[in-house]
């Protein structure tokens, strides 16, 4: 390992970090823009021109789509060349995530059959498994789903009833059940299936080709959004599956499930931002034609306010994207120079950012959900056209805070998982809340010691940072063995903790920017940072005034609120002129560029 | 056969275009750099080729005359599916350089077939081809929009008023290519992506050159005035203004 520090899961709100330690964007290597590059042509030829004929599903189109996919190898970005895929790192297989995201019904598609419907095979199957099913999934050959979710077995994964019983002879497993909302669903030819075998509490995982008896396929859901994406209900009666099929170990599949969630999490806080990208360009784009007053709409305020908006949540979901992913890849890198086989490593490297990839997935997806809202408000009646890019655009975001977990239980898994590293060190997590509740009244630490523009915003962090652990703190002591099910307030602490882990990654990355970019084009990055630690010290506030008005009462109260009063102050910015001038660099590039 | 592309490397098509120190140098700041898209269309038509006749074109070199910046754009011509590439050391200044540094490559190491794009999308250039032409006494033939190999000879067809020139022509000679001359170019894969580090990229230090061109300065097109709306009524109005204003009748 070089002399980077890699911080752990969940370490970002006791330790600083600081900008050399940052993975950024702007450090993507020469293979990696390639990558980049490879993607944004293979949408603009061979899935944009043809987005209406996809929504329709006209048939064979998306799996062909797949296959192209396959033969241009982005199907096995993340597949070791053993297995036909490339083996690239994480970071890279974001990259393509990210980029594909751009593109509506197929970033679905990609997702499910590179995420969910490959990796299950790659990190939990035996060498037979994985030499049998892996080329052919790497290479679009064969395409995967994951057949998780039943009708009532949503969120409550482990609750599922499909049911395995080992058949007489003892060589096949027959499985009985019902999933639904099962993505590639239609055209898969290998599908993931979990399922409890006997009378166990807990899934195992299956490997079931299409073609095996016994299985049933629904017709296409019609849905909301993402509709050229192929989403059906399976049926399984009396499905014979050969036991070698059994993936992993009997009882397994739970942590197989949530440890393949955990990957997908993080995917998805990358696809949400080629759709952002897109939909912040259709919308200044448009905002700079329509001319209403005798005025492009691009120069009113109001539609600057918007502008700026979208791209400084943008520039936050992918700045924290993007950190976490090069900690995942340096995990594993430090796992396998360790003695860990790369299997084991990768699982160990993403269990560990547990807390990290569900603050991604919703930050990224309710970033994304406010850009396209607004993309469509930019449009006015337009917007509302499915004739305008933007409506689709619209559409498709909502899922993003549906699926890979809802938000509600990503907002309780990042504070679960806070509570587990604060409970396994627990003098230190819990310990520095207690400390800052003690000083609240004595505290007398300002911003204004701080003349250097990085210091102040790092001095701003770490109060954030410490209101955080204040409430985490008192919150537990006030409700203890309650916690989990005062949910309210999990996912106050929870919005607390994402709004700190967006501030300093973003904070890290404009610090970095500083000695790359020339004077000129550094200050739109400042207005970045400005604005965002500015909305971020004001989210984090209110959402632990909503805490505290959940739990504290009398003085307790009053001292709570002094204390986040004091630790999300930050002194007075013009974020007016500051959104301004990031509209402006919009508005002036006519895409989005940053 | 070997086949050489010779490929510039051009702003994006979409890049605002900024100068600096008095309209004298172009800000290259946050450009993204491609490679010249007719350049491009000609790789892509000669690695069509190369996968149609597998023994008759043992070989696609692409050449590029510029600075060590411009790398990541061979590199990509090469993850195109170029076996090979040559860059040339020099940050090129006019067509006679470009033409005299390449035909100096050419005379080294014998090419059968040169293509080069018809018009460079940066500096709108299209003198390299025939000025190679002459360099070398070769032939050439401009605006191709179509090539395949025909027994001993290439078939190209180029575009003329009201129709096509059908043309046979034998090695070596220099075909400038229009757009047509491939569909779509081709995008590289992850494949290709890995290997284009592990293929050839020798760089060459240029020969002497004199200049016969004296650079002064870049200015920007004119800012188009404002719409001005004359009352549908009101014609003598608007022939006024488009006598004594537009000067135009």
């Amino acid at each position: 390992m070089e002399n980077i520090k890699v911080l752990k899961g969940g370490e970002f709100l006791i330790t600083e970090s600081s900008a050399k330690d940052v993975f950024i964007p702007e450090e993507f290597n020469e293979e990696q823009k390639m990558i980049l590059g490879m993607c944004q042509d293979f949408l603009k030829q061979e899935v944009h021109p043809y987005l209406e004929r996809i929504d329709s599903m006209e048939p064979g189109l998306m799996r062909s789509l797949v296959a192209k996919s396959g033969e241009m190898g982005l199907l096995g970005i993340s597949v070791p060349e053993e297995y036909g895929g490339f083996g690239q790192p994480f970071v890279t297989s974001m990259i393509a995530s990210d980029e594909l995201g751009a593109g509506y019904s197929y970033a679905v598609a990609f997702s499910a059959h590179t995420g969910i419907g490959t990796l299950p095979i790659l990190y939990y199957g035996t060498e037979e498994q994985k030499q049998k099913y892996l080329p052919k999934l790497a290479s679009g050959e064969w395409v995967g789903s994951y057949c998780l979710t039943e009708p009532n077995a949503g969120s409550d994964a482990n609750s599922g009833r499909t049911k395995a019983v080992l058949s007489e002879d003892g060589k096949n497993y027959i499985l009985n059940g019902q999933k639904m909302w099962i993505t590639n669903g239609g055209f898969a030819d290998v599908l993931t299936v979990f399922a409890k075998i006997d009378n166990d509490k807990i899934l195992s995982a299956f490997i079931v080709d299409r073609n095996y008896p016994g299985i049933t396929f629904n017709p296409e859901e019609k849905k909301l959004g993402i509709k050229g994406s192929s989403t059906v209900q399976i049926f399984f009666n009396d499905c014979v599956v050969p036991v070698e099929n059994l993936l992993g170990k009997r009882g397994e599949g739970f942590r197989i499930a949530l440890n393949i969630l955990h990957i997908g999490r993080i995917k998805l806080g990358a696809n949400v931002l080629g759709a952002s990208r897109t939909a912040i360009s259709e919308s200044v784009k448009y905002a700079n034609e329509r001319k209403q007053f005798g005025n492009f709409i691009s120069n009113f305020g109001a539609i600057k306010y918007k502008l700026g908006e979208q791209v400084i949540r943008m520039f936050a979901a992918e700045t924290a994207l993007y950190r976490t992913s090069k900690y995942v890849d340096d995990t594993i890198s430090f796992n396998i120079a360790n003695g860990m086989d790369r299997v084991k490593a990768y699982m160990d490297a993403l269990g560990e950012y547990a807390m990290e990839a569900a603050i991604l997935k919703v930050l990224g997806s309710e970033a994304l959900d406010y850009i396209v809202d607004e993309a469509v408000q930019i449009h006015g009646g337009m917007g509302y056209s499915a004739e305008m890019a933007v409506e689709r655009g619209y559409r498709d975001s909502r899922i993003n805070r549906i699926f890979e977990g809802t938000n509600e239980i990503n907002r309780l898994v990042a504070t679960d998982t806070l509570l587990k590293h604060a409970k396994k060190c627990d003098s230190v997590v819990f310990g520095i809340g207690k400390s800052v509740f003690e000083q609240i009244d004595s505290n007398n630490e300002s911003s204004t010691s701080y003349s250097d523009y990085f210091e102040k915003k790092h001095f701003y962090i770490r109060q954030l940072k410490k209101a955080v652990l204040l409430i985490l703190n008192r919150a537990y002591d006030a409700v203890g063995k309650q916690f989990n099910i005062e949910q309210e307030i999990m996912m106050s602490i929870s919005d607390m903790s994402i709004q700190a882990y967006a501030a300093e990654s973003v904070v890290l990355r404009v610090e970095k920017l500083k000695s790359i970019k020339s004077e000129a084009d550094f200050s739109v990055y400042a207005d970045i940072c400005d604005v965002h630690t500015y909305e971020t010290s004001n989210k984090l506030f209110k959402a632990g005034m909503d805490a505290i008005n959940s739990f504290a009462q009398n003085d307790e109260y009053i001292k709570l609120k002094k204390g986040l009063q004091q630790l999300t102050s930050i002194e007075p910015v013009n974020i007016k002129e500051a959104r301004r001038r990031i509209a402006n660099k919009l508005i002036e590039d006519n895409v989005y560029k940053f | 056969m070997k086949i050489l592309v010779c490929i510039s490397n051009v702003p994006d098509t979409t890049t605002k275009i900024k100068f600096l120190n008095n309209n004298t140098t172009f800000d290259s700041a946050g450009v993204q750099w491609i490679i010249n898209p007719w350049d491009e269309l000609a790789l892509t038509r000669a690695i069509e080729l190369k996968e149609a006749h597998a023994g008759a074109i043992e070989n696609i070199t692409v050449v590029n005359i510029g600075p060590p910046t411009t790398e990541p754009t061979i590199r990509k011509a090469l993850a195109i599916g170029a076996d090979n590439a040559i860059r040339i050391n020099l940050d090129p200044k006019d067509a006679y350089s470009v033409a005299l540094q390449l035909s100096e490559i050419i005379k080294k190491d014998s090419f059968d077939i040169i293509l080069c794009g018809i018009e460079s999308s940066d500096y709108n250039g299209t003198s390299v081809g025939g000025m190679l032409s002459e360099l070398l006494d070769y032939p050439s033939v401009s605006a191709v929009s179509f090539i395949d190999i025909d027994g001993d000879q290439l078939k190209l067809k180029r575009e003329i008023d009201g129709g096509q020139e059908i043309i046979g022509i034998s090695t070596p000679f220099i075909g400038i290519v229009q757009k047509g001359i491939a569909k779509d170019a081709r995008i590289p894969n992850m494949r290709g992506i890995m290997m284009a580090k592990t293929k050839p990229l020798q760089v060459v230090e240029p020969v002497s050159t004199d200049l016969y061109t004296d650079f002064v300065s870049f200015d920007y097109p004119k800012a188009k005035a404002a719409c001005k709306k004359v009352d549908p009524e009101n014609v003598k109005e608007l022939v006024n203004l488009l006598h004594n204003e537009a000067k135009v009748i």
